[in-house]
């Protein structure tokens, strides 16, 4: 009864041909010999940039990041001068990348969120605006949006002599806001805070008081849905963030003081200089990026059934309330796996940095750096190492983001 | 037996891959041009003109070098490189020679791995400010902003110069000279400093040259040469010598109008040798005896070279100053042909 068909053959072993045509082991003979053929190719590109290093005379050593750079940078946000070592300048230009990416992201976000959300509005002008607006920076290579921002600010703004005083008490242009900002055609210098011991003191409670606004915010939110109590928030939000803060700063005599730009030999002295450099940078990655986020925020919002807002006008929600309590939240399920790869592109971009001269981590260890010291191997892996562990980082942060608001299936 | 024929293929192409990169002559003469390196653009040293066509006293010398080699002084593509881009263009062999206003240091002869063939310019960094600055000595220059060329040796001696001397700066890196020019312009910075014949040139084609001056202080040794890749011998004394041809005919007298006439014979053996009429130099390196002849009726002597693209009858108006030829005071002597 058993033995009908399909008798077992009879057992000749193991043969050779049955790796090609034994379906039982066809598909690992492929991979194996995909490997190989993969590990053979890499084994080669290697070999053969052994070889063309060695042809070349050159040995493959990070030993000059140990040695002395000798070259400026204009923004450093840790010490730096000539005498430190090539380590020491990726370090400046590496947080120079983070600190315009990390501006990027939040501009980005704001102006993405704002554009998306205005580009679906009833209102014909508001809505042709914002898809102009999408259209104009998704279509048009990010490098032009950052030679043009930074052209605009270095010819259509003054020069820093242009801010003198004559004898007859006139000047070519002055500062804004009661002398304390001042825009230039090297930068905008705005005052600066400079404070003692005391002064982080008042930070901390500053901090500590935003900390209280979201403890009370979800204290807020558990009354409502334990006792159906309302509770106020928006007014002890707004007492919590200026109340102890004032108090302290007023209690412990003014610790915290505005260091005023003045202008001063050739360029305006204190206060602190944002460099058009950064400020091109900038804007120019956060609108365009700001474009693509845009398209993806409203991607969301259209992906949400039109039900649901039907259903929050019938309990009676007014539309703005309806986008924020019940819209957006769904959409951000929708929006934010696109959103990680929109902060990761933002990241990358910053490195068109050069095209301004911002000095970031492309600039000095991928540029100067290269060029003083003639290691670009090793300093391109570097580079490359560090854009890859910052984009893994970001992608992992927004991971952990993207698992808290997607929706929960039990 | 298929993965090790390809093993094999692999094995071959890799070292095909490693060995390519030695006989630069044979690969220039079978391709029958010269891929020069050059500025991105510096009046007077390497410029493309009205019709598009590259010229200057840098292109002048890869297209000596192209009349020597090849018989055709035209037979030059120009690479236009950024001080950044320079060296791995040569490294990687996408130029065969680098005629760009680049300074022979000992790293870059040693370290990176070039051989520079010998100086054909001999300058010095300098400082250039607006004359309403009223700036008359680079010691003056504290807290103010510098435009810099980056990837050059004047970022490292600027560094050097305002550390000595105590005085604060801030730097507004730049990828070339035509940006550079955009932002002093612009004010967005109150100098820019390179080698002292670029602020020349720079300085030519500003509308109002008069409304700049160049600081006296000169910070820095710069000579300038070509340079080819280490390792290819035959190749860095065709450059060299082809230099050096250049600078003896001035020295003898050998110019454009009379290189034919004198190559039919002098009393003078020296110029005999230099134009292949007695001995046969040109075949102990691979050439025909009249190479230098060639590249001396192709773009002039070294004096010629200079007048025409650099000296004092051009807008840039660069005197001779240290490029004079030995005999007159200059740093210009080429060793003997013999």
């Amino acid at each position: 009864m058993s033995t009908t068909t399909d008798a077992p053959a009879p057992d000749q072993g193991f043969r050779l041909n049955q790796l090609i045509y034994d379906t039982r082991y066809r598909s690992m003979t492929i991979q194996i010999v995909a490997l190989i053929v993969l590990l053979t190719f890499f084994g080669w590109l290697i070999n053969n940039t052994i070889e063309n290093l060695e042809a070349l005379g050159k040995d493959f050593d990070f030993g000059f990041l140990g040695q002395r750079a000798g070259y400026d940078i204009n923004q450093v946000l840790i010490p730096y001068d000539s005498g430190s070592t090539h380590g020491r300048a990726a370090l400046v230009g590496i947080l120079n990348t983070l600190l315009v990416a990390v501006l990027g992201c939040i501009l980005a976000t704001v102006v993405g969120v704002l554009a998306g959300v205005l580009r679906l509005s009833k209102n014909w002008v508001v809505g042709r605006l914002m898809t102009v607006y999408v259209e104009a920076f998704r279509n048009i290579p990010l490098l032009l949006w950052i030679i043009l921002i930074f052209a605009l600010m270095t010819e259509a703004t003054p020069q820093p002599r242009a801010f003198l005083v004559d004898e007859s008490g006139n000047a070519d242009a002055s500062m804004l806001l009661w002398d304390s900002v001042a825009i230039t055609n090297r930068g905008v210098f705005i005052p600066a805070p400079v404070g003692g011991a005391a002064a982080w003191f008042v930070v901390g409670v500053f901090l500590a008081s935003i900390a209280a606004i979201f403890l009370w915010r979800r204290y807020a939110v558990k009354k409502l849905l334990d006792e159906g109590k309302v509770v106020p928030t928006l007014l002890p939000s707004i007492l919590l963030f200026f109340v102890p803060t004032l108090v302290v700063f007023f209690l412990l005599g003014r610790p915290i003081s505005l260091a005023y730009p003045e202008l001063g030999g050739f360029n305006f002295n204190g206060g602190i200089q944002v460099r058009n450099s950064l400020v091109a940078l900038w804007l120019a990655l956060s609108l365009y990026t700001g474009a693509f986020i845009a398209e993806i925020v409203r991607g969301g919002i259209l992906a949400i059934s039109k039900g649901q807002t039907e259903a929050a006008y019938a309990l009676g929600l007014r539309s703005g309330v309806t986008m924020r309590l019940v819209i957006l939240p769904q959409a951000l399920r929708v929006i934010i796996p696109p959103l990680i790869s929109q902060y990761l592109n933002l990241t990358k971009n910053s490195s068109l940095a050069i095209a301004v001269g911002y000095m970031d981590v492309r600039s000095t260890l991928g540029g100067i750096t290269i060029n003083q010291t003639g290691k670009e191997l090793e300093g391109m892996l570097l580079l490359g190492l560090f854009y890859l562990l910052i984009s893994l980082l970001i992608s992992g942060a927004m991971n952990i983001y993207n698992n808290r608001v997607k929706l929960k299936e039990r | 037996m298929k993965t090790s024929v390809l093993f094999g293929a692999l094995t071959v192409a890799g070292l095909a891959a490693g060995t390519a990169s030695a006989q630069t002559l044979a690969d220039v003469q079978e391709a029958g041009v010269l891929d020069c390196g050059v500025a991105t653009g510096l009046t007077g040293f390497a410029s493309p003109n009205a019709a598009g066509e590259w010229e200057g006293f840098d292109v002048s010398f890869c297209r000596a070098v192209a009349a020597a080699v090849l018989d055709d002084p035209m037979a030059v593509n120009f690479v236009p490189t950024t001080g950044q881009t320079r060296f791995t263009a040569l490294a990687s062999g996408e130029v065969d020679l680098l005629a760009r206003n680049t300074t022979w240091t000992f790293s870059r002869d040693v370290d990176l791995g070039f051989e520079f063939v010998g100086v054909n310019y001999y300058d010095g960094q300098g400082f250039m400010v607006p004359r309403e600055l009223g700036v008359t000595s680079a010691r003056d220059l504290d807290g103010a902003t510098v435009c810099i060329q980056t990837g050059t040796t004047t970022e490292l001696n600027l560094a050097d110069y305002f550390r000595v001397n105590n005085i604060s700066y801030e730097p507004v890196p730049v990828e070339t000279n035509a940006e550079a020019q955009q932002q002093y312009l612009a004010n967005a910075c109150d100098v820019y400093t390179t080698d002292a014949s670029g602020l020349a040139a720079t300085r030519a084609t500003f509308e109002n040259p008069g409304d700049h001056v160049i600081l006296p202080e000169i910070i820095s040794k710069e000579p300038l040469g070509p340079l080819v890749r280490h390792g290819d011998n035959q190749w860095g004394d065709i450059a060299r010598w082809t230099l050096n041809a250049l600078i003896a005919a001035e020295e003898l007298g050998v110019t454009s109008a009379n290189v034919a006439e004198l190559a039919e014979g002098t009393d003078n053996p020296e110029i005999n040798r230099l134009l292949g009429t007695e001995g046969d130099l040109g075949a102990m390196f691979g050439l025909d005896s009249d190479w230098a002849q060639r590249a001396i009726a192709a773009v002039g002597n070294y004096g010629e070279i200079f007048e025409q693209n650099i000296g004092e009858s051009t807008p840039i108006g660069l005197a001779r100053g240290l490029n004079a030829q030995w005999t007159e005071g200059g740093l210009l002597y080429s060793p003997p042909f013999r």
